[in-house]
């Protein structure tokens, strides 16, 4: 295994984790991470759905880069995200229908997913078709990391439960938590995924963005007196 | 008619793309610095959806949902698994026909919208629309309802969070906070806004 995962493809798997992560730095892929998250086990079927196709797409572009004309290349990709995303939902729809159902459209929005096009068009468009792959999953995982991370908080905070299993016991049961349905509701991903970026920006400062405008502090001991 | 109003409010307001599914969140974030760009993307989107919807609904209907192929004779076949593919290449083929039609007969607008069309096509707000007129098993005429009122929807959304973010600029924001973070507190907000709709009764 080690000879397999030289520096290089090392480095290509584990900086998008934290240091180039697709969501919080990259800004990429935010529909799916948002909507999917109000459940642990839909966003993990996410995450191993996002991350397959990413990797599988990015390999297969990969392998035949030199052989695709640049005028249509985004409809060449498009076809090979979109054959690959119907094989992850026909598979959903066989083996796991309660969930696919739930997931309802946004399997089919992983074809438009700007991780999956972002990392073809930007990565393995110019690399080959082990790193491609690499960097597809390095990009999957960053992606699962928040997904996980986001559908953590709001699902034991929103219904005590953890992949349905009891966390803390309810008040309408009997006992002393009372869950924050606010955290199930659509403005919740909002503030989680808000917050987890300044937390990440307050640990690595390099990520912050410039300022427009900075505003002056008020000098103090000079005008003001008549 | 009734039916149509309430289908049209339902999806501008109660259920709008950007706000309550998250889709096209992307591009909404991306774009919303200013409120002229944000303005001409909302209008591009929403004519977009507008023809797209429809689109796919009829390509849905007459070709690739179960037994729909029986007026050709053919039984019992069911391509509605083709239908990602269908839809993604519709969208891509209109949103070309569409830049290539404005270029020749309306270059003002052509040159107005210009850079944002081809970003259209990777927009998950338009695909989103089109998978939830098959989920949701509209007729034509819903279609072309749901695809304006979507996109309208979608447009209103990114207008509103351009606006916020030209004054945001000048506030005094925790460093780690600047820029994306900031953003996405800001569309919670106007995302809670937005579900005070969701008690309207229609």
């Amino acid at each position: 295994m080690s000879a397999v995962l030289n520096d290089e493809t090392k480095k290509v798997l584990t900086t998008p984790l934290v240091n180039d992560n697709p969501i919080t730095l990259q800004v990429l892929g935010i529909c799916s991470a948002l909507a999917v998250t109000s459940q642990m086990s839909t966003s993990l079927i996410m995450a191993l759905a996002l991350t397959l196709v990413t990797a599988f797409s990015s390999a297969a572009i990969s392998a035949i880069r030199n052989h695709i004309p640049s005028s249509i290349r985004i409809i060449v990709q498009m076809t090979i995200i979109a054959s690959l995303v119907i094989v992850v939902d026909q598979i959903l729809k066989a083996f796991a229908y309660e969930i696919s159902k739930q997931l309802s459209v946004f399997v089919g929005l992983i074809i438009t997913n700007c991780i999956v096009m972002g990392r073809a068009e930007g990565y393995a468009m110019k690399n080959p078709p082990l790193e491609s792959f690499m960097d597809g999953i390095g990009n999957g995982l960053g992606y699962s990391l928040i997904l996980i991370i986001v559908a953590f908080f709001r699902e034991t905070l929103g219904s005590g439960k953890l992949l349905g299993v009891e966390v803390f016991k309810l008040t309408k049961d009997g006992g002393w938590y009372d869950p924050n349905g606010l955290m199930l509701l659509p403005p919740s991903a909002f503030f989680i995924i808000g917050l987890i970026i300044w937390g990440v920006r307050q640990w690595k400062p390099n990520q912050v963005e410039k300022v427009e405008f900075k505003i002056m502090p008020i000098a103090h001991g000079e005008g003001g007196h008549h | 008619m009734e039916a149509y109003i309430s289908l049209f409010v339902k999806a501008v307001f109660i259920e709008n793309l950007a706000l309550s599914f998250f889709l096209g969140m992307c591009t909404f974030i991306a774009v919303s610095k200013k409120i002229s760009t944000a303005m001409g993307l909302g209008v591009a989107v929403m004519v977009v959806q507008a023809i797209t919807v429809p689109a796919n609904n009829i390509v849905y209907h007459s070709l690739l949902k179960e037994d729909a192929l029986s007026w050709m004779g053919i039984k019992g076949v069911d391509l509605s698994f083709l239908a990602l593919l269908s839809c993604i290449g519709m969208i891509a083929a209109l949103v070309q026909i569409l830049e290539m039609i404005l270029d020749k007969f309306f270059p003002a607008l052509y040159h107005a919208l210009g850079v944002f069309l081809p970003l259209i096509t990777v927009n998950c707000a338009i695909l989103g629309g089109s998978l939830f007129m098959i989920e949701r098993d509209y007729n034509f005429g819903e279609s072309v309802t749901y695809g304006v009122g979507s996109g309208l929807g979608w447009a209103l959304a990114i207008t509103v969070m351009a606006g916020v973010r030209e004054k945001l600029k000048y506030s005094d924001i925790p460093a780690g906070l600047q820029g994306l973070g900031i953003t996405f507190i800001t569309a919670g907000l106007m995302s809670l806004g937005f579900m005070a709709f969701s008690g309207i009764q229609l």
